[in-house]
């Protein structure tokens, strides 16, 4: 149990059964007024955000938020899939919930499933994956300015932006936080 | 030396400027005081109880507390004879703690006997007219991209005329729906003293523990606050002398505080003998923190004061 005087930024509570993650805080306090919390919430399932103001007999329980490894296995319809590597169980996430990391995911890499009381509802990839370029225009000779890049395809369908000098078929590495290129990656 | 000492030096010298503008704003306050006839006093800062109000909280030290403010004791003086007193010192608060709030800060306060309350907020204007002019700025101040005219006389408008400009219901709305406090953080007080330092006055009775009633109207008290930029500076009264009534306000403030499991105060028993013989009075405390965040164009507390309580 928290009370408006643990509020900070980062922390995760639960309000009318779902869980948020406080993304601005601020103390207030009108002159011999009463001490106020303001703060900006951010719905961790469906990442509605909106403005409250606490007052400090409030108080808050604390959001039943845990991480597992599992293992992606397909999609299916508008669904993705992933496996349990420890019980064998498959858990659903939407594509809303996958958000911007279905465009790093490729079959069976091992992710973190965030867990609500036990319920999937978001998913945090490694760092870095490497992918394979599968479309990319030839290298045009002479285009050696450094600096200069062109959009290629990956394996999963995300198009990125990379040097000139990369062809198809080659392996890149991606920083999923940023979505950026960050190097190709010799066989 | 360490790294992390080299760091914490390091800090502290980028302060040095602004720890020079406060100290040159405080010696120009304290100048201003004596060429008014105060004089400054010092009062303890271990009390055996804080003024009972509903939400301010103090910190124990032993069985007694540190100060929320000199108030009561002031008022003692000013009832044993001392028409006209200031003092700087420290004030504690806990769980005070944003970027506007440090739990240990620095307060003005100056009482004035035979003053009313509009005639403190002349003199305040007066003051704070005499340090801005003196750290600088004699028509205006920036602060946060706001250009604060300091052009006399300064705005003064009452509470209940702000509510109807800013507010999206009435002050007696707000009253009756207990949000006074929500309404005045999120609408009212980002746009006071915009344009030029305001003064805004006539607060509910309720919302003025220590502060006289209006003759007119008892359900009004005569007290004010200043804002310069949106940031609330000061706070000032007319004095309540009246023990009975002072009495009843402290206990329905000890009550609220009871109902809430809150830190018990003591009511104040020799200052409520007193308070009979405090002359016709006002008084005022100035956040001096504050007023140097002003002049040192910052928004955090932090950066107007050598140390936080979390860089000890």
């Amino acid at each position: 149990m928290f009370t408006a005087s643990d509020l900070r930024k980062g922390l995760r509570i639960k309000i009318d059964n779902e869980p948020y993650v406080i993304i601005e805080f601020n103390f207030v306090k009108p002159g011999k007024g009463q001490a106020l919390y303001r703060t900006k919430l951010k719905n961790m399932i469906n990442g509605n955000q909106f403005e409250r103001t606490f007052r400090s007999v409030d108080t808050f329980e604390s959001a039943d938020l845990r991480e597992k490894k599992m293992q992606y296995l397909y999609k299916e319809g508008d669904k993705y899939c992933f496996m349990d590597n420890e019980n064998y169980e498959q858990v659903y996430l939407t594509e809303d919930q996958v958000d911007d990391a279905k465009n790093f995911m490729t079959d069976n890499i091992e992710v973190e499933i965030l867990l609500f009381e036990d319920k999937p509802i978001g998913i945090s990839l490694p760092n870095f994956v490497e992918l394979v370029v599968t479309e990319a225009e030839p290298w045009a000779k002479g285009d050696t300015a450094a600096g200069n890049t062109k959009p290629v395809k990956v394996q999963t369908g995300y198009t990125i932006q990379v040097p000139t000098f990369v062809t198809e078929g080659e392996k890149i590495r991606i920083d999923t936080r940023t979505g950026e290129y960050l190097t190709r990656v010799k066989n | 030396m360490t790294e992390s000492h080299q760091d914490d030096s390091f800090l502290l010298a980028c302060k040095m400027r602004v720890l020079q503008l406060r100290a040159k704003l405080i010696q120009s306050i304290r100048y201003f005081f004596i060429q008014n006839n105060f004089l400054e006093i010092e009062t303890p800062l271990r009390i055996p109880s804080p003024a009972p109000e509903e939400h301010i909280e103090a910190i124990r030290s032993e069985n007694w507390f540190l100060q929320t403010s000199p108030e009561l004791s002031m008022k003692r003086l000013l009832a044993a004879g001392y028409p006209r007193i200031f003092q700087i010192s420290k004030c504690f608060r806990a769980t005070e703690r944003g970027n506007k709030h440090l739990p240990e800060f620095t307060m003005l306060e100056w009482y004035v006997a035979q003053f009313d309350y509009h005639q403190l907020m002349d003199q305040c204007e007066a003051m704070l007219v005499t340090a801005f002019k003196d750290m600088g700025h004699d028509k205006n101040i920036t602060w946060q991209n706001k250009e604060i005219s300091l052009a006399t006389p300064w705005e003064k408008i009452s509470i209940a005329a702000v509510f109807n400009i800013y507010a999206p219901i009435s002050l007696q709305q707000a009253l009756h729906q207990d949000k006074f406090d929500e309404i005045m953080v999120e609408y009212i007080e980002p746009f006071l003293g915009i344009d030029r330092p305001t003064f805004i006055y006539d607060y509910p009775t309720q919302l003025a523990a220590l502060a006289k009633t209006k003759k007119s109207n008892p359900d009004v008290a005569e007290r004010f606050e200043l804002y310069i930029g949106g940031l609330e500076l000061a706070n000032g009264f007319s004095e309540l002398t009246d023990a009975d009534e002072q009495r009843q306000r402290f206990e329905e403030a000890l009550n609220a505080r009871t109902a809430k499991n809150w830190i018990h105060y003591e009511m104040p028993e020799k200052f409520l003998k007193i308070l009979e013989t405090v002359p016709q009075s006002a008084g005022i405390a100035l956040g001096i923190d504050r007023l140097a965040m002003i002049l040192a164009d910052t928004d955090k507390i932090d950066d107007v004061v050598a140390f936080t309580p979390e860089s000890l």
